[in-house]
């Protein structure tokens, strides 16, 4: 009885990985001259629809030793919610010490996986601790970037004079959408979420004179030290460098270890501000809305105004990032935001584990370090990254590093 | 002031055709134990949700200490003093069992975020006393040892009292309670018994009940207001409405 099924399950599979297969290994166009001709080539498609049956059919024996080896996977401990001191100051010592003795790329890749650093912090709130699917968190990171390009751009405004309107601009927007949106719940959150992401995409390409349309903005300049440009040239008549002022002859490897310390900053300050977040009595009360948001309202909780401050919170950090990302990159243009990005901050929450610091920051290095490495790899990039999430969902379903409780403990 | 805490009057709510209460009228007054009962399908949970503020009723006033809340969002009422349990618990069954506590405060402590974000000495003070008020609660409930474990894994009676206490703990002036007896043991039943007493007698709180568990009822309660159908039939005495003999009809069928 289970083998015929096996084998009726085998057929199947076979049939259905024919019907698939044929038009992308099983047709090929192939230019002669001028005509283009459709040249079939069915024995790819045989080899594809053997192999599925033959791997069908044998599954219960393969399937076997796999069994044993699911609960031989070894679990991570959990995320330490305070680790020593010691410890973390040795980190950030390491982290700020560490990019003058590296390389150029790789100080520019950290400078990148800081920003998703930021962006995953931002976007854990909302998700990890307020339990809000938001599939459109780059709409506020497109935000926090165009405000600083704008400002620059109409206003003459310098970076650090920006950052706080980025995130106070982003906020807003949070706030804004956020009212209508919350009163839904799950996955009509998450779709209405994703829309919104997609407009603010939109309206950056489609209002051509305010923000330049599918150009984007360019020329955005780079933060200041202590009001003094980073260049080998002041810009403007009668100002002199920081290089000039210092001394030092310039090199571009200062402004990219600059970059990668502001950055390091902003990471550290949305890491602080976070952490200080979920243990205050704003955050206990996100993740009990998570949980239970009828109980909630029955203690006089308000879940929309709760709800709200998540979605502006998040956003805000979403808005710094941006910020910093349009002073980094030099331009900003809607392509830098599509829903991919969302994503794969979505990823990097998910993969890290919801709700946990650390393991957001850690889902971040890989997210962002893995890809650069395997550059030779670029094309089956999102295949990898599918296969990943699956295995995560089956293995590790908690994320990488899964937040520890309790933050707040009773002695006997 | 009257002495009503609160008054119920003409309570209607119709769910499209369904009729599932009818114009129900009834008053608790102060540190008064009320309990509602009636078979099953009789719209005691309906009048719950319509006091709660979970829905919506279709007519009729609800008034807390002579202001009224009709209508009013549940979150709102919760504010008036009025806190309710669930017919099934209802806890934060990730966060521990000090965490639900301490999130049932929160209109009480300093919840901005300046001072939070600064651990100024206003916000770590009301912080303190959040845990030690909830400390208070814990002993009370002889759930002190459990404090630090998740909500969700505590044994079921230890999940009823933590509900409790989770009400408690926002100092409401009617506790209502939603089948608090369902599914604990004889043992359970009368230390239940004997904390509803207890939180009537310390804390002066008026309490909203609707039980099955008949024992429980007849020996805890005030007056009962007994149901069937979505109609109010009689509100009086345990001993009044057990010699009653349309609530013997209703609940023993007709001959």
């Amino acid at each position: 009885m289970a083998n015929n099924n096996t084998l009726k399950n085998a057929v199947m599979a076979a049939i259905l990985t024919a019907i698939i297969v044929t038009p992308v290994f099983g047709l090929h166009l192939v230019r002669q001259g001028a005509r283009t001709v459709m040249e079939t080539q069915w024995h790819m498609v045989a080899i594809a629809s053997a192999a599925v049956f033959a791997f069908q059919l044998l599954r219960p024996w393969i399937a076997k030793p796999f069994r044993a080896l699911k609960f031989g996977i070894p679990t991570l401990p959990a995320a330490p919610t305070r680790g020593s001191r010691g410890v973390i100051a040795l980190i950030i010592v390491a982290a700020v010490v560490w990019p003058f003795f590296a390389g150029r790329s790789s100080v520019d890749i950290a400078t990148l996986v800081l920003i998703y650093v930021m962006l995953g912090l931002g976007l854990n709130i909302v998700v990890g601790f307020a339990g809000l699917l938001d599939l459109g968190f780059v709409g506020f990171y497109a935000v926090g970037a165009y405000t600083y390009a704008l400002l620059y751009h109409w206003g003459g405004w310098g970076f650090w004079e920006a950052l706080p309107f980025s995130g106070a601009v982003a906020a807003l927007f949070g706030f804004v959408l956020g009212f209508p949106v919350l009163r839904l719940r799950g996955d009509y959150l998450a779709i209405v979420t994703l829309g919104f992401g997609e407009i603010i995409r939109l309206l950056l390409i489609n209002l051509n004179t305010l923000t330049g349309g599918p150009d984007g903005i360019s020329g955005i300049p780079k933060p200041s030290v202590f009001g003094m440009e980073m260049a080998r040239r002041s810009s403007e008549e009668g100002t002199r460098t920081f290089h000039e002022i210092m001394g030092w002859t310039f090199q571009n490897q200062h402004m990219v270890i600059y970059l990668y310390l502001m950055a390091l900053l902003l990471a550290l300050v949305t890491l602080l501000v976070s952490t200080r977040l979920i243990r205050m009595p704003v955050g206990r009360a996100w993740e009990a809305l998570r949980e239970d948001e009828i109980a909630c309202r029955s203690l006089g909780l308000n879940p929309t105004r709760i709800k709200l401050s998540a979605f502006t919170l998040g956003a805000m950090f979403a808005g710094f990032g941006g910020a910093f990302f349009a002073a980094r990159q030099g331009l900003v243009n809607p392509e830098s935001f599509t829903f991919i990005e969302s994503a794969l901050i979505l990823a990097i929450v998910v993969l890290g584990g919801m709700g946990s610091q650390v393991g957001v920051i850690l889902a971040a290095i890989l997210l962002t370090v893995l890809p650069e490495l395997a550059r030779e790899f670029a094309e089956y990039r999102m295949l990898v990254f599918g296969l990943v999430m699956v295995l995560m969902m089956m293995w590790r379903p908690q994320g990488l590093l899964p937040m520890k409780r309790p933050h707040v403990e009773l002695g006997k | 002031m009257s002495e009503a805490l609160l008054q119920v009057s003409g309570l209607t709510m119709r769910f499209g055709g369904l009729l599932a209460v009818d114009s129900v009228a009834f008053e608790v007054k102060r540190d008064e134990v009320f309990a509602i009962i009636g078979p099953n399908g009789a719209g005691k949970t309906t009048v719950f949700n319509c006091v709660g503020g979970f829905y919506k009723p279709t007519a009729g006033d609800i008034l807390m200490d002579g202001k009224s809340i009709t209508g009013m969002p549940s979150h709102k009422v919760a504010r008036h003093g009025l806190v309710r349990t669930f017919q099934n618990v209802r806890l934060f069954k990730q966060l521990t069992v000090l965490e639900n506590l301490l999130v049932a405060q929160h209109t009480q402590v300093e919840a901005r975020l300046l001072p939070g974000l600064l651990k100024l000495k206003s916000y770590r003070q009301s912080e303190a006393d959040a845990v030690a008020r909830a400390a208070q609660w814990l002993d009370f409930m002889g759930l002190r040892q459990y404090a630090n474990r998740e909500a969700g894994n505590l044994a079921y009676g230890h999940q009823r009292r933590l509900e409790i206490a989770r009400c408690m703990i926002t100092k409401p002036r009617l506790l209502m309670l939603d089948e608090p007896a369902a599914g604990l043991n004889p043992q359970e039943k009368r230390d239940l018994q004997a904390l509803i007493d207890q939180l009537r007698r310390e804390f002066g709180v008026a309490v909203l009940l609707i039980e099955h568990d008949m024992s429980l009822i007849m020996g805890i309660s005030d007056r009962i207001l007994v149901m069937e159908h979505g109609k109010p039939i009689t509100t009086g005495t345990p001993d009044q409405v057990r010699s009653d003999e349309r609530v013997i009809k209703a609940y023993l069928g007709e001959e």
